[in-house]
C-alpha cells in the first residue's frame, strides 16, 4: 500500500491553469476525497496521479519514489473510472481475470489470483454469473475486484456512483467505505457531491478554481470553515449566512442586520475576534448551522422575532424556513415540531459554534 | 384548479405491463408526488394523465370530466418535463408568452403583457426577463419551464422530475421554492420523482409505486412512521431503515444466535401471540437507536462501532455485533470513535415487524 505525496503541482490546459500550486499528502490506508464543483481542477489532480496527465511543474511521490514522469502503467495505481463498466458477455470470474490474461500469466495463477480476491470481496459464490444477473453492490465488488487483481498501490476513482438513483447511490457510499475499512487500500475519490464526501471521507480536500481551499476530516470542514467556499459548500442543508455590520448599542459591540434594525448580541470570546482591528461599521457575515438554531412559539431575552416561510418534513427532522427581517433562516428541529405557514416565532443563535466571515476577504476570522 | 381521478389504469408496452391497473384520487390544490425507482411506471402514469400516451384500460378524470378521448391540448394541465425544453434563442419573455401566443387561446397584448410579468415576479425572474435563455443557470431555467406551465392558468400541474438536473446545492434550495409556490398559487401539483427526500419535503401524500403497482398511499408522516411493507419502509428513509432477521420467542424477539434478545411491548405481544418460534423481519430506523456509553435497563446490546459517516449535524454510526451490521444516528458532540465499544438502545415501541414471505406489516 502506498502513501501519495503531491508537491507544488501545476496543470495548464492552454491559457487556463487547472490545478494551481497543490500541496497535498494522501496517507498510507487512508481514504482522501477531492471534492468541488465541475471545473474546480479535482479530476485533473486525479488524472497527474494517475500519469494519464502529466503535470507542468511540481513533483509526485508515491511510497517516496518519485513518479512525476513516469507513464500510467509504471505506476502500480488503478482507475476506476465508472464501477459497472463490466463485459456484459463474460462471468464475474473471466471479469476479474481479464487484466491478469491480458498480462498473459499461467491459468493456475490466474485462478489463484481470482480466488484471493474473490475471498476478501466476498463473491465467492457468484464467480460463475453474468454481470446482468447481479445486485449493484456486487457489480461494484466485482469491478473494483477487476481493479484489485493487479495488486495495485492505490485505488484512484472518479465520480463513480454520480449517475445512480439516490437510493441506490447510498446504499453505494456504505459498501464502498466497507469495503475500503475492508481492504485498506489507499484510496483518492473524485466527487462534486459533499454528501458522498462526508459519508466516506477520512479527510476530504475541497477545491475551487484549481485552488486548495481546506483538507481535514468531515468533522473539521463542517465545524470549522477556513472561508466561505467551503462553508457554503459543505452541509445539507446548508449554512444560513446573514449579512451584518459591527454597530454599537448600548455601548456594547453587536452585529446589525445588514438590511434590517435587528441586533444580535456577541459573547466576550467573539468580541474580541471582531474587534481585533477591526472597529464600528464593518461589514461581517455570520455562519450559522440550521441545527444551531432553536425554535420556539414563546419569546425569551435573546431570542429574535420571525416569519415562518415554509416548513420541510424529512421524516426524522424538519426544517422551518423563518424571514428575520429580509433574511431567510433555515431552522433544523425535531419532527414534531410543525408550525403554519405565516406563524410568528422566535429564534436563537447558539453563538458558541457560529463561523464568522470577513466580507471582503472571505475568509473566516475565527 | 381541479381534482384528478385515476381509476383502474393499465398501459402495457409489448410485453411489459407499465402500470398494472393503478388508481389514485388526486384532491383539488394537493401536492400529490408519486414515488419509485427507475422504471416504476411513475413517468407512464403522468403521460397518461396528459394525454401523452393512451391507456389499456381505465378512466383519468380531470375536475368533473373524463378526459380519456380529449388531445393533449383540451385536456388543461400543464407538463414540466426533466430536461426544461425552453427555446434557447428566445428570450425569458418570449419563452413565456409562447403557450399564450396559440391560436386556440386569442389572448390581446396587454393580457399576455399582464399574465407573463406576474408570473415572473412570482418566480424571481421579473429581471431575467429579457434575457436569452441560453445564459441562465440551471435553476433560472428551470423557474422559466415552470412559469411557461403557469401562465397558463392549467388546472392541474404534471411535473416530471423537474429537479434532476440541477446540483445538490440548488435543488435543495428548488425544493422550498416549490413548496411554497404550491402554497401560493394553490394549484394541484402531480408530482413524479425517485428521491424520497423529494417525496417527503413536498408532498402533501406520496404514493409509493414499484412495477407499476401502487405499494402505499399515505401523508409522508404515514409513509414514513408506518410503512405498509418492506419495499416502502426500505424506500423511504436516509440513512435506510435497519431490517433483521428475527424469531419470536417469549414475550421478546431474538436476533441472529443470541446477539440480540429484543423485549417487547404489550401491544406487540399479543400481535404476535401465534408466531411464537416463527421467523419475522424486524425493522428500526437508525433514529430509534439511542447510543449510550452506559448499558442501559431493557433492549441495551454491546457492538462495535465499525466505521462512522461524520456528516455535519449527525454522525450515522455503522456498528458490528458479531455478524450484524446496523446503523444508528448520534449525535456529533457525543465524539463517538472508531473500534470504540458503545452500547446500542433499541426504542422498541418504534420498531416495525413483517412478515418474512409477504413483507407486509405485521398489524
Amino acid at each position: 500500500m502506498a502513501e501519495i505525496i503531491i508537491k507544488n503541482l501545476v496543470k495548464r490546459f492552454g491559457k487556463l491553469e487547472a490545478v494551481k500550486d497543490l500541496n497535498l499528502d494522501i496517507k498510507d490506508k487512508e481514504f482522501l476525497v477531492l471534492l468541488g464543483p465541475s471545473g474546480c481542477g479535482k479530476t485533473t489532480t486525479l488524472r497527474c496521479i494517475s500519469g494519464l496527465e502529466i503535470a507542468d511543474e511540481g513533483k509526485i511521490l508515491i511510497d517516496g519514489k518519485d513518479v512525476t514522469l513516469k507513464r500510467a502503467s509504471q505506476r502500480d495505481i488503478a482507475f476506476v473510472f465508472q464501477l459497472y463498466a463490466l463485459y456484459p458477455i463474460l462471468s464475474v470470474y473471466e471479469n476479474i481475470a481479464f487484466p491478469l490474461k491480458a498480462q498473459k500469466y499461467k491459468r493456475e495463477k490466474i485462478r489463484e489470483e481470482v480466488g484471493t480476491v474473490a475471498k476478501i470481496l466476498q463473491i465467492e459464490h457468484i464467480l460463475h454469473k453474468k454481470p446482468k444477473e447481479l445486485s449493484g453492490g456486487d457489480m461494484q465488488r466485482v469491478a473494483l475486484g477487476r481493479a484489485m487483481v493487479r495488486r495495485p498501490k492505490a485505488f484512484l476513482l472518479d465520480e463513480p456512483i454520480g449517475t445512480l438513483d439516490a437510493k441506490f447511490r447510498e446504499e453505494m457510499r456504505v459498501e464502498l467505505k466497507r469495503l475500503h475499512i475492508d481492504i485498506g487500500a489507499t484510496t483518492v475519490y473524485v466527487t462534486h457531491d459533499q454528501v458522498e464526501a462526508m459519508a466516506m471521507g477520512d479527510r476530504i480536500a475541497i477545491m475551487n478554481l484549481g485552488v486548495l481551499q481546506q483538507v481535514g476530516t468531515p468533522h473539521e470542514v463542517y465545524a470549522k470553515p477556513y472561508n466561505l467556499f467551503v462553508a457554503n459548500f459543505i452541509g445539507s442543508p446548508g449554512m444560513n449566512f446573514i449579512n451584518c455590520e459591527t454597530k454599537k448599542k448600548n455601548t456594547s459591540l453587536m452585529l446589525k442586520l445588514l438590511e434590517d434594525d435587528i441586533y444580535i448580541p456577541i459573547p466576550e470570546k467573539i468580541r474580541k475576534l471582531i474587534s481585533n482591528g477591526r472597529g464600528e461599521n464593518k461589514h461581517l457575515v455570520l455562519g450559522v448551522r440550521p441545527e444551531d438554531v432553536s425554535f420556539s412559539k414563546k419569546k425569551d431575552d435573546s431570542s429574535l422575532g420571525a416569519q415562518v416561510y415554509v416548513i420541510e418534513e424529512t421524516g426524522s427532522y424538519n426544517i422551518i424556513d423563518v424571514s428575520l427581517g429580509k433574511e431567510k433562516i433555515k431552522v433544523r428541529t425535531l419532527p414534531t415540531v410543525k408550525p403554519n405557514i405565516g406563524d410568528t416565532a422566535y429564534i436563537g443563535i447558539d453563538m458558541d459554534r457560529v463561523s464568522i466571515f470577513d466580507k471582503e476577504t472571505e475568509n473566516s476570522i475565527m | 384548479m381541479a381534482d384528478v381521478k385515476l381509476v383502474s389504469l393499465t398501459k402495457t408496452f409489448g410485453d411489459i405491463t407499465a402500470v398494472n391497473d393503478l388508481s389514485i384520487e388526486i384532491k383539488d390544490r394537493e401536492f400529490f408526488v408519486l414515488l419509485g425507482p427507475t422504471g416504476a411506471g411513475k413517468t407512464t402514469t403522468l403521460r397518461l394523465v396528459a394525454g401523452l400516451e393512451k391507456q389499456d384500460k381505465g378512466e383519468v378524470h380531470i375536475g368533473d370530466r373524463v378526459v380519456d378521448d380529449y388531445s393533449p391540448a383540451l385536456r388543461d394541465v400543464a407538463f414540466v418535463f426533466q430536461y426544461y425544453t425552453l427555446y434557447p434563442h428566445y428570450t425569458v419573455r418570449q419563452n413565456l408568452e409562447f403557450p399564450l401566443k396559440s391560436r386556440l387561446r386569442k389572448y390581446s397584448k396587454a393580457e399576455i403583457d399582464k399574465k407573463v410579468t406576474e408570473v415572473a415576479m412570482i418566480l424571481h425572474i421579473d429581471h431575467l426577463i429579457d434575457r436569452e435563455t441560453v445564459n441562465l443557470s440551471g435553476g433560472e431555467m428551470q423557474r422559466v419551464a415552470i412559469g411557461r406551465a403557469m401562465v397558463r392558468t392549467p388546472k392541474v400541474f404534471l411535473m416530471d422530475e423537474p429537479l434532476s438536473n440541477l446540483d445538490a446545492k440548488l435543488r435543495e434550495e428548488m425544493r422550498r421554492e416549490l413548496s411554497r409556490l404550491h402554497f401560493d398559487l394553490g394549484a394541484t401539483f402531480f408530482y413524479v420523482t425517485h428521491d424520497q427526500v423529494e417525496a417527503m419535503t413536498m408532498g402533501d401524500r406520496v404514493a409509493v409505486l414499484n412495477e407499476g403497482k401502487i405499494l402505499q398511499i399515505g401523508s409522508p408522516d404515514e409513509i414514513y412512521n408506518a410503512p405498509k411493507n418492506v419495499f416502502v419502509a426500505k424506500f423511504v428513509g436516509s440513512p435506510a431503515i435497519n431490517l433483521f432477521d428475527a424469531v419470536v420467542g417469549d414475550g421478546c424477539l431474538r436476533i441472529g444466535e443470541k446477539e440480540m434478545v429484543c423485549t417487547l411491548e404489550d401491544t406487540q405481544r399479543a400481535y404476535l401471540k401465534n408466531y411464537t418460534d416463527k421467523k419475522i423481519i424486524l425493522g428500526i430506523r437508525p433514529e430509534d437507536i439511542e447510543i449510550t456509553r452506559t448499558q442501559q435497563k431493557v433492549n441495551s446490546y454491546k457492538c462495535k462501532v465499525y466505521f462512522n459517516q461524520s456528516m455535519g449535524a449527525e454522525d450515522i454510526l455503522n456498528l458490528k455485533i458479531h455478524s450484524e451490521i446496523f446503523r444508528a444516528i448520534a449525535p456529533p458532540r457525543l465524539n463517538v470513535q472508531v473500534g470504540e465499544e458503545i452500547f446500542a438502545n433499541f426504542n422498541i415501541s418504534r420498531v416495525h415487524l413483517f412478515y418474512p414471505d409477504t413483507e407486509e406489516c405485521i398489524v
